[in-house]
């Protein structure tokens, strides 16, 4: 894998893009001058990087943070926000075309998906966003910001644009960048990747998604459903490696009533531009074919960026594939330096970063003793039906001879679920064998990201199946399903004394 | 010369098929599925069609379900013992002779062997791959006829040295890829294939004939890690390891007896691999019951999702409905995909863990179904949802090797248990289940 230069790469002409630079890199911003010692520095503006500086700020540390591009990082630039904005529109366009199951449909002739003002949408989304992370509001808030390459010079400095910051503690939150597949012709035929997509202005007409991952799929999605003909390219024989089978499987389904077209075990060998398309040669185990598309789309993966931040000078061990290696406290191999994020290739997401920065703050600068291991953080792909997953999987609890029991709840069994037309899905909660102990769960549902915060909280909370049963809620609710599943635990469990003895009182 | 045309069966109606006892419907619809075997046999060199559409190889999964529903034949009078005795020697001999090369037309390389092949020829067509499942099957098959063929005349005796030789010299361990499980395929253009036999499926069979096996066996290892994806569930209050096919719940089971006895995962779920294949019909018949997708006929006696034939990738407007219909894919119950089609061979396959459901399911079919009542056929699909010719919606055309064996089989299993007995009776069978840790029940005999 290499990183390749040519991207796509529209034009930034537009008010609310002026708005949202100006606050998260404004052009006539100066650095200030460093303090003599800093209790932190956060190396990378990022959605983590900021929320540590805010969390050390508020506490009374002296913060400084060096970011070398966008404050908000890829999750409000080039991610999260960014595509959720743009989702929010798709599932609205699909819901149009659906809507006739709900005794609702217009014509198809009538109806009409305006790309470019999704995307103006979305631009606005993100400037009003970006008021959180702006440098002026970081600023008044006692954090030094601080523009430009940042990087160690020793144990304990760093440099940026020829000043030097001393800093007591230090966190690595520098992200990660798209991986480029080495295909030959990929770079002379030119691709979007999540750095570029969002600034498209107008709707590429067939658009061919190379990787299966969340961002490929939730943007497949989104392009299909904004009329793009879509074709989804990915390696594996099925999407989001990482979660169940019967999610992934559901959500394949999903796609390809959608209409995309569906490649998977498939490799994208080469690529060439035709005189008015661009030509991908697809190859599935001996089975050759060629798509015609008229723009790419990367979504095959994210390597760390730990390139250029003098990481040896200030002994902190890393690898190119993994990112810096951190144990269960967020240290590094120098015991004055944390890293958070995409940059540790296991911790990825922003939300992991967000949950990190509390133990960041409290580890580096309280000498706390928080543990990353000790969190539930979910996390959710962002398509129709959502994934969502909190805990452990199947495989790692048997990975680790713990005896697991998955409680399984589908959506058709869901009263709220039918009365929505959404009966997609399921709710799945792992037990550990002979406990009521919840190790992990995973939600295949329209509202799947809503819905895993009620297993998380409990899990955070060590609430197990048999108090679960016991939560109330509204009638009727999608989130009901976790109290199925929690009430179909109880009901075959083994009896206890308690029940025999409820059965002799009513016998008397 | 081998000739694929089907025989057209003794007429029948639906109004006799309700009258008919149990006993007799069941011993009609096997033994129709029994003929099968014989028809589409190719007595030159043993290979089976796929299915009677014409032009269509032989797969060697339905050749090693031949191999078995011959000795069935034999104990039901449908066909003489020197008559199955030598169709399975003239197969024995032609998979012993045949081509094991990395070559593109060759008929298998390291034991193993192509999953389709010219009925005539037996070379490879459609650029299939080596397959390990299909290699097993065939394998349970000939295991089967060398228990079954223990007399003491030439051909017994051959047949018995052949299934020895086939059968140990498949290198099992070559197709681990250097990992610890088993790649599903090979092909001479590509290599492996990206997917492995891990998680609960019919792989199971492939897993008990690979451990029981002698200089190429596979360790123990690979089955723990084969059963390292496994997913005890409760799905409608049932307790089952979970695979949404119902086919993956008794193609192993239609050669192994699995009651009494249990591998470590059944017994921590104090469960069996039979008992869990009663529990999978249950919770198909139950989708059917819920049918969230609409679709018609769907209830508690028209149920049995599983890999099979389709109406074809299309999509209409029926009812009112949008309605997306596949072609050939792997359908499951509950998590799909469903587009109100229903494998009846699947329906048979659940007689000998769910009689109490299956035999109002079969009956049912029959009724739903005048084609299927009327000639004891076991379609590989039916579609109500899909307008058909007729009033009974979309019918799969012709049969299946793959759905006629299983019938054969699990027929006969719920009649009287032959097919189970005779896998009981081998030692590889044995060998591989006791050193994939099964125990209990009659391995201890």
């Amino acid at each position: 894998m290499t990183k390749a230069p040519a991207q796509v790469q529209e034009p930034i002409a537009n008010r609310e893009d002026e708005v949202w630079l100006d606050r998260v890199h404004p052009a006539d911003w100066k650095n200030p001058h460093p303090k003599d010692r800093y209790h932190l520095v956060v190396l990378g503006g990022g959605y983590g990087g900021i929320l540590t500086a805010l969390e050390a700020a508020r506490a009374g540390a002296s913060v400084a943070l060096v970011e070398r591009d966008l404050l908000g990082g890829t999750c409000l630039n080039a991610g999260c926000i960014s595509s959720k904005a743009l989702i929010r529109t798709s599932r609205l366009c699909g819901d149009i075309t659906n809507a006739w199951r709900f005794g609702a449909g217009m014509p198809e002739h009538e109806f009409h998906a305006d790309f470019g003002a999704a995307m103006e949408r979305m631009r606005h989304v993100r400037a009003r966003v970006s008021r959180r992370y702006s440098a002026s509001e970081l600023s008044e808030r006692g954090i030094d910001v601080f523009f430009g390459n940042g990087r160690f010079t020793g144990k304990s400095t760093l440099a940026v644009h020829g000043k030097e910051l001393r800093f007591k503690r230090a966190l690595i939150a520098t992200g990660a960048h798209q991986i480029i597949p080495d295909i030959p012709g990929l770079a002379e035929a030119g691709y979007l990747t999540n750095d570029s997509v969002f600034g498209l202005t107008k709707r590429p007409r067939r658009l061919l998604v190379i990787g299966g991952g969340p961002f490929g799929c939730e943007l497949a999605q989104a392009f299909q459903r904004f009329g793009s003909q879509v074709t989804i390219v990915q390696k594996d024989p099925f999407f989001l490696r990482q979660e169940e089978r019967d999610a992934a499987q559901i959500l394949s389904e999903a796609m390809a009533r959608d209409g995309i077209g569906i490649h998977l075990n498939t490799e994208a060998r080469s690529i060439r531009r035709g005189s008015n398309e661009i030509l991908a040669n697809l190859v599935t185990d001996d089975y050759e074919t060629t798509i015609a598309a008229d723009a790419i789309l990367i979504g095959v993966g994210r390597a760390p960026n730990v390139a250029g931040l003098g990481l040896e000078a200030a002994n902190v061990e890393y690898d190119a594939a993994n990112g810096i290696h951190i144990n269960d406290y967020l240290e590094t191999s120098n015991p004055r330096i944390f890293a958070a994020g995409d940059v540790c290739r296991e911790h990825r997401f922003a939300h992991i970063e967000g949950a990190s920065a509390h133990i960041v703050t409290r580890n580096a600068l309280f000498l706390g003793r928080q543990r990353l291991s000790a969190l539930s953080i979910p996390w959710c792909t962002f398509t129709d039906p959502e994934i969502a997953h909190v805990g452990m999987y199947v495989t790692e609890a048997r990975e680790k001879n713990i005896p697991v029991r998955t409680l399984t709840v589908l959506m058709h069994e869901v009263d709220r679920a039918i009365a929505d037309g959404e009966e997609e899905g399921f709710v799945k909660i792992h037990v550990r064998e002979g406990t009521d102990c919840i190790l992990g769960a995973t939600v295949a549902a329209r509202h799947a990201g809503e819905m895993i915060s009620d297993i998380s909280l409990a899990m955070s909370a060590g609430i197990g199946m048999r108090r679960l049963a016991c939560v109330s809620h509204p009638y009727p609710t999608q989130a009901a399903a976790i109290k199925v599943a929690a009430n179909r635990f109880v009901q075959t469990r083994k009896p206890s004394v308690r029940n025999w003895l409820e059965k002799l009182w009513l016998k008397l | 010369m081998f000739n694929p045309a089907p025989t057209i069966p003794r007429p029948g109606s639906i109004a006799e098929t309700s009258l008919l006892s149990d006993e007799i419907l069941l011993d009609r619809f096997e033994e129709r599925a029994f003929r099968y075997f014989l028809e589409c046999a190719n007595r030159e060199n043993g290979l089976v069609a796929d299915t009677t559409r014409s032009h269509y190889p032989s797969s060697i999964a339905v050749v090693g379900f031949a191999l078995t529903c011959y000795l069935v034949g034999i104990e039901r009078g449908w066909m003489r013992r020197d008559e199955a005795a030598l169709l399975t020697l003239t197969a024995l001999r032609f998979f012993h002779g045949s081509e094991q090369s990395e070559q593109r037309n060759a008929t298998g390389y390291k034991g193993f062997y192509y999953h389709f092949l010219d009925i005539r020829t037996g070379r490879r067509v459609w650029q299939s791959e080596l397959s390990m499942i299909d290699s097993a099957l065939l394998m349970a098959g000939v295991l089967t006829a060398a228990t079954y063929f223990a007399g003491a005349s030439d051909t017994e005796s051959e047949i018995r040295d052949l299934a020895e030789t086939l059968y140990g010299r498949i290198d099992w361990r070559w197709a681990q890829n250097s990992g610890v499980t088993l790649t599903q395929g090979w092909k001479p253009e590509c290599g492996f294939l990206h997917y492995g036999w891990e998680g609960y499926s019919e792989g199971l069979i492939l897993y008990i004939l690979a451990l029981g096996s002698g200089p190429h066996a596979l360790a123990p290892e690979s089955y723990a890690a084969w059963k390292s994806t496994y997913q005890w569930e409760t799905i409608y209050g049932r307790d089952v390891l979970y695979a949404g096919p119902l086919f993956i719940h008794q193609f192993t089971q239609a050669w192994v007896d699995f009651r009494g006895i249990r591998d470590r995962f059944m017994r921590e779920k104090r469960s069996d691999y039979f008992e869990n294949s009663r529990t999978a019909a249950y919770i198909h018949r139950e989708y059917a019951i819920r049918n969230p997708g609409g679709y018609k006929g769907y209830g508690e006696n028209y149920w049995g999702f599983s890999a099979g034939e389709g109406p074809g990738v299309r999509t209409m407007t029926i009812d009112g409905a949008v309605r997306r219909f596949f072609n050939y894919v792997a359908r499951g119950a509950p998590f799909g995909p469903d587009d109100g089609t229903i494998h009846p061979s699947v329906i048979f396959g659940s007689l000998p863990f769910a009689p109490e459901i299956a035999l109002p399911a079969i009956r049912r079919v029959c009724e739903e179904d005048a084609r299927i009542g009327s000639d004891f056929r076991v379609p590989n699909g039916l579609n109500a949802t899909m307008p058909g010719d007729d009033e009974g919606g979309w019918i799969s055309e012709g049969m299946f090797g793959l759905d006629q064996g299983l019938a054969v089989l699990m027929i006969e299993n719920y009649r009287t248990g032959f097919p189970w007995n005779l896998t009981r009776e081998c030692r590889y069978f044995r060998n591989g289940l006791r050193r994939a840790g099964f125990s209990g029940g009659w391995l201890e005999r």
